[in-house]
């Protein structure tokens, strides 16, 4: 059986890091990835009338814009590696939206850049791997 | 807040400023007049009583409404409360739909639009006028007004149109249009431009010079008197950048800060009434008492009954229409959801928070009772009951508060303040959209309409609590005339989609996605 490795990716450096390590990795073990970017959303969130009105407008937009400005380039350069790349682009809350991207790709582990916040922002915000190395229905790769 | 300086700035001339006080009541008193006189036979005609008798037809209109609409969908505000929760919980809501307005989002904005100054000044004038008694007319009237809620929500989400760049529009005029001729019926269109018409004064009356007028008796009540027009102007100059100018940021402030002004509002009276545990069970027999015998109030049991129906319309919105246009956003593929979320609006708004106004008030003992008799004492007019000193509307709220917490007079200024520009922020939205309705999307046409809607501002601020008050509700009222005769006309439209969502829950076919 391959592995399937999910990348959670955002354009950033250390998910850079991250997407090649993935890639060493799928190679090595014959594996394929799930380039996966989830767009910050909370439906809880308070929204003006204006914005309710073109929500649906600015999601199309929102996605578009993921799509070709992060998820395209990844897939075209990772196009003649041999591996086979899929990718993933939803809405929500990090954390939880990469666990379930995780389980429904059936994906044997996820692997993730770390942004490098320490400290009071981290205290009060959380980190991404953190919850994440918490949460994951999966092993967790923290690339640094 | 550098823009929202300069905006202010900029709005205030400098020789209006420096103008002598005596000048300026004068301005106030002009503005006060004119406008009275302007408005008195449109409040005349709204209110006026049925022949022989001092029951407004309005407030028997609403009633009826309300109560047709209750029975007719089978007590569907008791029925269907614990799935409204679960659908503004998202427990309904596909995953792959995250991103796109959410049942809460629409709840949420809907909600910021009505929860205001109806919910603190409004109760307060409803129990100065029509005694404890009006608190009890003014929940039954936001439990029965759900049902309204209900119905022209589903119609608002059912009828709205999808233009192809993905913005939608709805409300009241898309459903008299596009349902009217659905059914085959006639006048739809004519109903909707009347319906606009009358959206478009409700937009400038309690939307906007009711909020401007209380958010100014607010601020004198902290700092001292000055004249209404400064506050007006420096309002206006706000609500201009941001509906003109586009400084979302404001708005999106605003939002934000809005409902947790409302939980806090909610927790101090829940905190007043517990330090006054022992009285709530006088409260509530002051409340009985006076509903169902008037209790010395000025127009005796009818009195409190119109006042608290009044009050509650006025507050909750119920089958006025205006919250068919900020819930017709919602994604969803049964528009009977959004109805289903949307009866959770009175109930918050009235049963919840208006309730706990006006136990606040009556609790703290505001109005003066006849220890030997154990009726309300009334002022010179006869009209209202006096209160300790002598407050009206927002400043009996206030002072209420304040007996237990004297610094949350500064509080629910600031409160006031956001509420009152929450709400402006949303008529003013719901008033372009009639007007856009009426005369077509544009740049100018649209900047017309927003510079009237500044102008009242300033009209708001200085008139006085008397025409302003009488005028919002007219206009307010005057919506729900035409919106309720076409909710009755489509209330089988309502019906069909709730039978078929109905049977279709309980196959599975309708299912939790979590």
């Amino acid at each position: 059986m391959s592995r399937k490795i999910v990348v959670g990716y955002d354009g950033s450096k250390s998910a850079k890091a991250a997407l090649d390590f993935s890639v060493s990795l799928a190679k090595a073990e014959g594996g394929s990835v799930v380039v996966a970017h989830v767009l910050e959303w909370s439906p809880y969130s308070f929204l003006t009338p204006e914005e309710l009105e073109e929500r649906h407008k600015r999601r199309g937009e929102e996605l578009e814009r993921a799509e070709t400005a992060v998820l395209k380039p990844v897939v075209d350069q990772l196009s003649g590696s041999g591996i086979a790349v899929s990718t993933a682009l939803k809405y929500g809350h990090i954390t939880d939206t990469l666990c379930k991207i995780a389980k429904d790709e059936g994906a044997d582990q996820i692997i993730i850049g770390r942004t490098g916040h320490s400290g009071l922002a981290t205290r009060i915000f959380g980190s991404v791997a953190g919850s994440l190395a918490q949460a994951a229905p999966v092993p967790v790769t923290i690339v640094p | 807040m550098k823009n929202l300086f300069r905006a202010a700035a900029i709005a205030v001339p400098a020789t209006l400023a420096a103008s002598a006080p005596a000048m300026a009541q004068s301005l106030d008193q002009q503005i006060n007049d004119g406008f009275a006189n302007a408005t008195g036979w449109f409040v005349s005609f709204i209110f006026s009583p049925f022949p022989g008798t001092t029951f407004p037809w309005i407030v028997a209109w609403l009633v009826i409404a309300a109560t047709i609409f209750t029975v007719y969908f089978g007590l569907i505000q008791f029925r269907a409360f614990p799935h409204s929760i679960s659908l503004v919980k998202g427990d309904y809501s596909d995953p792959n739909d995250a991103g796109e307005v959410s049942h809460f989002q629409a709840l949420a904005t809907a909600l910021s639009g009505t929860v205001g100054l109806g919910n603190i000044a409004g109760v307060a004038v409803a129990v100065s006028i029509g005694g404890p008694g009006a608190t009890f007319w003014m929940i039954l009237a936001g439990l029965m007004g759900m049902a309204s809620k209900f119905t022209e929500c589903t119609l608002g989400v059912k009828y709205r149109n999808e233009y192809d760049d993905g913005t939608v529009s709805g409300g009241p005029m898309y459903y008299m249009t596009k349902g009217f001729a659905e059914r085959g019926l006639p006048l739809g269109r004519f109903m909707a431009i009347l319906f606009s018409v009358f959206c478009i004064l409700g937009a400038l009356g309690g939307g906007n010079m009711f909020q401007a007028n209380q958010a100014h008796a607010q601020i004198t009540n902290v700092v001292g008197e000055y004249p209404g027009w400064i506050t007006g102007i420096v309002f206006a100059g706000i609500v201009f950048a941001v509906i003109v100018g586009g400084l979302k940021s404001i708005a999106k402030v605003t939002e934000k800060v809005v409902p947790i002004m409302g939980v806090m509002y909610v927790l101090t009276a829940l905190v007043i009434l517990l330090m006054n545990a022992n009285m709530i069970g006088w409260a509530f027999g002051e409340i009985f008492r006076g509903a169902f015998t008037g209790a010395g109030v000025a127009g005796g049991m009818v009195g409190a009954l119109i006042q608290g129906f009044k009050r509650a319309a006025f507050s909750n919105e119920a089958g006025v229409g205006s919250a068919a246009i900020a819930h017709s956003a919602v994604k969803t593929k049964e528009p009977i959801t959004e109805g289903f979320v949307s009866l959770l609006e009175p109930f918050i708004d009235t049963v919840v928070i208006c309730t706990m106004t006006a136990l606040v008030i009556i609790i703290t003992g505001q109005l003066i009772m006849d220890p030997s008799t154990g009726m309300y004492l009334l002022d010179e007019g006869a009209s209202t009951i006096q209160t300790v000193d002598g407050n009206k509307g927002v400043a009996l709220t206030s002072a209420a508060f304040s007996s237990a917490f004297p610094a949350f007079k500064y509080i629910l200024a600031i409160a006031v303040i956001l509420f009152a520009f929450s709400t402006m922020i949303s008529w003013s939205y719901y008033g372009l959209k009639a007007w856009t309705f009426l005369f077509g999307e544009g740049h100018t046409k649209e900047l017309v309409f927003k510079v009237i809607f500044c102008i009242f501002v300033i009209i708001g601020a200085s008139a006085s609590l008397g025409p302003v008050i009488d005028f919002s509700d007219a206009a307010i009222f005057a919506m729900a005339v035409v919106n309720i005769v076409a909710l009755y006309c489509l209330m089988p439209v309502v019906k069909r989609e709730l039978i078929s969502y109905q049977s279709r829950l309980k196959s599975g076919e309708i299912a939790k996605f979590h």
